[in-house]
């Protein structure tokens, strides 16, 4: 009732995913984020997050993002985030998710950053 | 309004997700009073940051205990104390460590009391013999209080 779960789409194509998330990203989003990307293709080497349609993250949820990082860090994936809003830019930035993930406005911008 | 704080309070259950009714009626509060968007914003993810940890860590998500959060405005400032019933924070602040986390030197976690210092004027935590409470404040003209 008080959260909105975290629904994650996935695409695929070639060594590309992209990772939309809608509703909530908080400590309940675990399976919706990691899962999610335990779930993609082997071959995939570069990642988008689309965070434009997420409602609430808090710090949490943010500690599961940090994860993906670690995970695709050590898999040498690229990941890049786009449709934060300008305060979880902020956020981004002063936790230093900045140093291992780029923030874009739009995917436009995201995907000419993993060209 | 007058110089006598105007209090609006609630009473929230122990159960996480709730912490989101406390943002939202903060945010509501600050924005009658006239604060930017981007302080809305701050004060948004500063409650419900010391929400959760009033749910997680004070009132260790014993939902038959309640976190209760009242919302002191004034001509200057709006004041939020998130008051649970747990022992109260002892520990000192920790900033969290970007690289040591992305090594695994560091959990994940531990971010909250970071951005709740970082995003608001004035911090303070306090432990009483009934209960312990978070009293957070942003400040209409910051500048003006740093001047003085």
């Amino acid at each position: 009732m008080t959260v909105s779960p975290t629904k994650t789409k996935v695409e695929q194509n070639a060594d590309l995913a992209v990772m939309r998330f809608e509703g909530d990203i908080t400590s309940a989003s675990e399976q919706a984020v990691l899962g999610k990307y335990r779930g993609l293709n082997a071959p995939t080497k570069k990642i988008l997050l689309d965070f434009s349609k997420v409602s609430y993250l808090n710090s949490s949820g943010i500690a599961i993002v940090i994860q993906l990082l670690v995970a695709a860090n050590n898999a040498s994936q690229k990941v890049v985030c786009f449709g934060l809003s300008a305060h979880f830019v902020k956020v981004f930035t002063m936790l230093g998710l900045s140093k291992y993930t780029s923030l874009h406005g739009d995917e436009t911008a995201a995907r000419a950053a993993v060209v | 309004m007058t110089e006598v704080p105007i209090i609006t309070e609630l009473r929230l259950p122990t159960r996480l997700g709730f912490e989101k009714v406390a943002m939202n009626t903060a945010a509501s509060v600050a924005s009658i009073m006239g604060f930017s968007e981007d302080r809305i914003d701050d004060l948004k993810t500063a409650v419900a940051e010391a929400c959760i940890n009033a749910i997680e860590h004070g009132n260790k998500l014993n939902e038959r205990l309640s976190v209760v959060v009242t919302l002191a405005m004034s001509e200057e400032a709006l004041e939020v104390k998130i008051r649970d019933q747990g022992g109260g924070v002892h520990a000192a602040m920790h900033v969290p460590d970007i690289d040591r986390k992305m090594r695994g030197e560091e959990d994940p976690r531990g971010m909250g009391m970071f951005l709740i210092q970082a995003l608001v004027d004035e911090v303070e935590y306090v432990s009483g013999r009934s209960g312990s409470y978070a009293r957070l404040v942003i400040r209409l003209n910051p500048e003006a209080v740093n001047k003085a």
